[in-house]
């Protein structure tokens, strides 16, 4: 069994450069199974790579093993509810493994990763026109490598006990969160999808919602506030080891048998204070 | 003057995100259990796209939207009954299994295959669009496969906004690492778009378009084509919900100034 691994970071971010390096690269290996991690580059080239080289390609796998002369792969179905372990007789045979755990998964099937090799010239239609601040809040507020993720809900626009919205005093509390704590920030779909949000939390995008059509962030720590919900939010949090949260209301079934802790309070009042502490 | 456009959206069936999935065996592989009394909704990611399609079609008249749909065909017709009031489109069902467990590559070439026998269909004016992902199989590889297999060289993944200029040429926006964009050109068509949410709310329903629609689609779906759409060459070993059960502690009287200094020490530990 011949593995090989690409790490990738010489892709350009154009489908019709990255399929032709990518299926080039499949085809010269020789390999029964190609290694890919999950970046954009690889997720929006590397299925046109697979089909033009006569591999198989499956995507966003979490954990694989070598057994004898056979890989066993493991991958989520229907948005993270449903775990499958599966394997393929064809070859070769490209995995396509979420971006964090390329390392791990190249160790446990003994292969070391290599540059993409170079690929001659491809014509193309797209030129790239630079990257671009997804929220208009200045410093981007997902931060894939922070040890914490911070989860806004809807809560944070509805009315308070004074019976006014407090925008400007949410968006605070966030964003002083955010840069004391060092958090990358979560939403939920109500809150992206806001209008209100949309015009006084600049800070945030739909690139933030977490859950069902939102992303599922891989941080060792989640806080989560003024959030309910069930399902679509469970996806969010899926791959959250120790989650805590801040809702005023007990029964809240975003937080009952999904988080560890849940703290019946006010989180404008308790981020507050949060912040103070953080702060000194 | 601008060209009129071919907007192609691949996008099917998912259960309602709402309802406790079991999976079961079945003769033909893994499914879910009691799938078919499962309540559906149209794939959010693909009905992004769909929203994106109806309103692009709006700036350029003489456009066209298809919705190129794999399922099962009594699940899209009640399907079709909600989706159908939300935009103008038309209808190409193909009937087969819209299992999350199915290959991706055997539903790629069976939508390549009813996008082909669409009448009047041009690649040149064509625009295929579908969702990143789907909240069923989860791969993110179908638009791909679709694309490769009419010949469409461009594609843009995770796609947020796309600006089309009157020279058709156009500017897409992809989500990529870190919380950025990717901005890029394209100089006209074909091209495939993956989205991922678009920046359209989802557009309220409107009975008439629905009724309208519908008048194309009943015929469209009475005439669908049998797929034979299955696990392909994956052997499945184990398909399973993980128990994701927490204890969790519910703290009630804890003053604001508590609550606080609890969650700080637990950031900092």
């Amino acid at each position: 069994m011949l593995v090989k691994a690409y790490n990738c970071g010489t892709l350009s971010g154009t489908y019709a450069k990255d399929a032709a390096a990518l299926a080039n690269a499949v085809k010269a290996s020789g390999a029964d199974v190609v290694l890919l991690p999950g970046t954009s580059a690889v997720r929006r080239s590397a299925a046109g790579a697979a089909m033009r080289a006569g591999a198989e390609i499956d995507t966003n796998i979490v954990d694989a093993s070598l057994e004898g002369d056979a890989v066993t792969v493991q991958k989520w179905a229907y948005r993270q509810r449903i775990l499958t372990s599966f394997t393929r007789a064809a070859k070769p045979w490209v995995i396509v493994t979420d971006p964090s755990l390329f390392g791990e998964i190249c160790a446990k099937l003994g292969a070391s990763a290599e540059a993409v090799p170079p690929c001659g010239d491809v014509e193309t239609r797209t030129v790239q026109n630079g990257l671009e601040a997804a929220s208009g809040g200045g410093e981007s507020t997902i931060k894939p490598d922070a040890e914490l993720l911070f989860v806004a809900g809807a809560g944070w626009t509805k009315k308070q006990a004074d019976g006014a919205v407090h925008l400007d005093e949410a968006a605070a509390a966030i964003t002083g969160f955010i840069s004391k704590s060092g958090a990358s920030l979560g939403s939920s779909k109500s809150l992206v999808d806001m209008p209100e949000a949309a015009e006084k939390f600049t800070f945030m995008s739909h690139m933030n919602q977490v859950g069902q059509t939102g992303a599922t962030p891989r941080h060792k720590k989640g806080l989560s506030t003024c959030c309910h919900g069930e399902e679509p939010h469970v996806v969010g949090w899926r791959f959250i080891s120790e989650r805590r949260a801040v809702n005023l209301d007990a029964n809240c079934g975003w937080a009952q048998g999904k988080a560890d802790v849940l703290y019946v309070g006010d989180a404008f009042e308790v981020m507050k204070k949060v912040n103070a502490l953080l702060g000194a | 003057m601008a060209t009129s456009l071919n907007i192609i959206v691949c996008g099917s069936l998912v259960p309602d995100p709402l309802q406790t999935l079991e999976p079961v065996q079945t003769p033909q592989g893994p499914g879910l259990k009691n799938e078919q009394m499962l309540p559906s909704v149209l794939d959010p990611w693909a009905a992004c796209a769909l929203y994106e399609a109806a309103a692009l079609a709006k700036k350029r008249p003489g456009s066209t939207v298809t919705l190129v749909a794999l399922g099962p065909k009594a699940k899209l017709q009640q399907l079709m009954m909600s989706v159908a009031q939300k935009a103008p489109f038309s209808l190409v069902a193909v009937n087969g299994s819209a299992s999350g467990f199915t290959d991706a590559k055997l539903a790629a070439a069976e939508l390549a295959k009813a996008i082909k026998a669409i009448p009047g269909y041009d690649p040149a004016k064509t625009l295929l669009f579908g969702g990143c992902a789907s909240a069923s199989r989860d791969a993110g590889v179908t638009i791909q496969f679709v694309a490769e297999h009419l010949g469409i060289t461009e594609h843009f993944m995770a796609v947020d906004k796309l600006d089309l200029a009157d020279d058709d040429s156009f500017t897409v926006l992809e989500r990529v690492e870190g919380g950025k964009y990717l901005s890029s050109t394209c100089k006209g068509f074909p091209a495939a778009v993956s989205w991922a949410t678009g920046s359209l709310p989802e557009p309220p329903n409107n009975p008439q378009v629905g009724m309208m629609n519908m008048r194309t689609m009943m015929p469209a779906l009475m005439k669908a084509a049998m797929a034979d759409v299955g696990t392909g060459g994956i052997s499945y070993a184990k398909v399973e919900v993980p128990a994701s059960k927490r204890d969790t502690v519910v703290k009630k009287d804890m003053s604001a100034d508590d609550i606080a200094k609890e969650i700080v020490e637990w950031i900092k530990g």
